[in-house]
């Protein structure tokens, strides 16, 4: 019999409500799927704070490396053209 | 008797189907009364489903086609600065484009097929995107007037009553905020630049004007699906509504911008509080949509060659991907998500 630490880590999400999109909350380590979204329930959703749950294995997540946090979302930095407040537009102009 | 049993048999268990199915519409009806989203897992009507593919599709569609107009005059821009500024948002708009497609396949249908509706002519696009973008101007009239209106659209549709489309319009309308506004930043400084400037704004706002109001669809009482749509909470706001409302906000902006709208019965109606505006040319509008405008072809052909001379990039990172599956100690097919929905 395998011991809890053999079994797969999972990664928890979950829809607080209705509208809105499915956040992570977690992780924990089952058996399997069945197993993984029943004990996601009872840990994460013991004040009912979900309607509803997603279970993804970790091995099946590609992270971005920490390590190339800098270089790797350098691209947007010098970009402030993106946002609506480079803009200068007169005072008084409303709905823009 | 035995015949007898299994005829039973049948008329119970078509009772019961029916008796889900009118439980699943009343769970259904009572979420949308009660201003509830509609998720992918949950039981919908199938003519809703539909419906949202279409709306979807075709919002979808109007993104990626409307990269075009505008991605004419990055190699123009007269400055590395509205340059860069044009790169971003025609980069927006592609991205637009794949939150609507994703969006669209959680209710079962594929991007494949999608893109060959698109590409075959059986889904349609926006018609304001059948329009050239001939002066430099116009990259401001269509930030101003084009991305204007389909921000007076696409805001009520946040609260759509299907949540994929609702979160991806919330990710767009925060994005679409800097589009209208580097519009308008143009014209402003079109607008008080030289005579010949100026005159090249106001002859962009005078050819971007009328296909923007057509923008909001057909009239109300000519418009098929719009009851409809209304009583399931995909939309909000008749096509009206949201064109008077449109009118309303773009009247002092022109003001400030020191240009006129081409629509000389423009005025403040005192007693309804909002602008009465001229009759809208309708058979235009129809001539478009037939694809009789001045750039359908054109815009269809650019997409289909895209699309085709795109496909070796396609072919490329399938084939890196089997490579890549097939060594030892990764992987094989993508795990689905498990889901439990209450
Ligand atoms: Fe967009
Ligand atoms: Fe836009």
């Amino acid at each position: 019999m395998s011991s809890s630490t053999d079994w797969p880590l999972w990664e928890v999400f979950v829809r607080s409500r209705r509208g809105l999109s499915h956040t992570h909350a977690g992780s924990l380590h089952a058996p399997d799927a069945e197993m993984a979204l029943r004990n996601a329930r009872d840990l994460y959703t013991r004040r009912s704070e979900g309607v509803s749950l997603w279970v993804v294995p970790s091995t099946e997540i590609t992270a971005s490396s920490p390590d190339e946090k800098d270089s790797f979302f350098e691209p947007a930095g010098d970009k402030p053209y993106r946002h609506p407040t480079f803009y200068e537009i007169p005072e008084g102009v409303k709905h823009l | 008797m035995a015949a007898v049993t299994a005829d039973q048999t049948t008329q119970g268990t078509a009772g019961t189907a029916e008796e889900a199915e009118a439980a699943h519409l009343a769970t259904f009806d009572a979420a949308v009364a009660a201003d509830d989203r509609i998720e992918p897992r949950d039981w919908m009507p199938e003519a809703y489903r539909a419906s949202l593919v279409r709306q979807m599709a075709q919002h979808a569609h109007s993104e990626i086609i409307g990269m075009q107009p505008e991605a004419n005059w990055i190699s123009r821009a007269p400055s590395l600065r509205r340059k860069a500024i044009l790169m971003a948002k025609v980069q927006d708009e592609a991205g637009h484009g794949l939150y609507l497609y994703s969006a669209a396949e959680t209710l079962g249908t594929s991007r494949e097929e999608l893109l060959d509706k698109l590409h075959a002519g059986r889904q349609r696009y926006s018609s304001i995107f059948n329009y050239p973008t001939l002066t430099w101007a116009d990259v401001g009239a269509i930030g101003w007037l084009v991305d204007g209106a389909a921000i007076t659209n696409q805001v009520p549709l946040c609260r759509c009553s299907y949540g994929p489309y609702a979160r991806a319009m919330v990710r767009i309308c925060k994005e679409e905020s800097f589009h209208q506004r580097q519009g308008y930043e143009l014209l402003l400084a079109l607008s008080h630049g030289t005579p010949a400037q100026h005159e090249m704004a106001q002859d962009a706002v005078n050819r971007w004007w009328w296909p923007s109001l057509m923008m909001f669809g057909p009239p109300d009482d000519a418009s098929a699906h719009s009851a409809q749509s209304m009583a399931w909470k995909i939309k909000r706001h008749s096509n009206d509504e949201l064109r008077r409302r449109f009118v309303d906000i773009c009247v002092p902006q022109a003001q400030v911008l020191g240009l006129s709208l081409p629509d000389p019965d423009i005025r403040w109606n005192e007693k309804l509080g909002q602008h009465d505006y001229g009759a809208i040319d309708w058979t235009e509008f129809q001539e478009v949509l037939k694809g009789n405008g001045p750039c359908n072809e054109q815009r269809l052909t650019q997409r289909r060659k895209a699309h085709e001379e795109g496909a070796w990039v396609r072919d490329a990172a399938a084939a890196y991907a089997d490579k890549h599956s097939a060594r030892p100690g990764t992987a094989g097919a993508a795990a689905q998500p498990v889901e439990a929905t209450a």
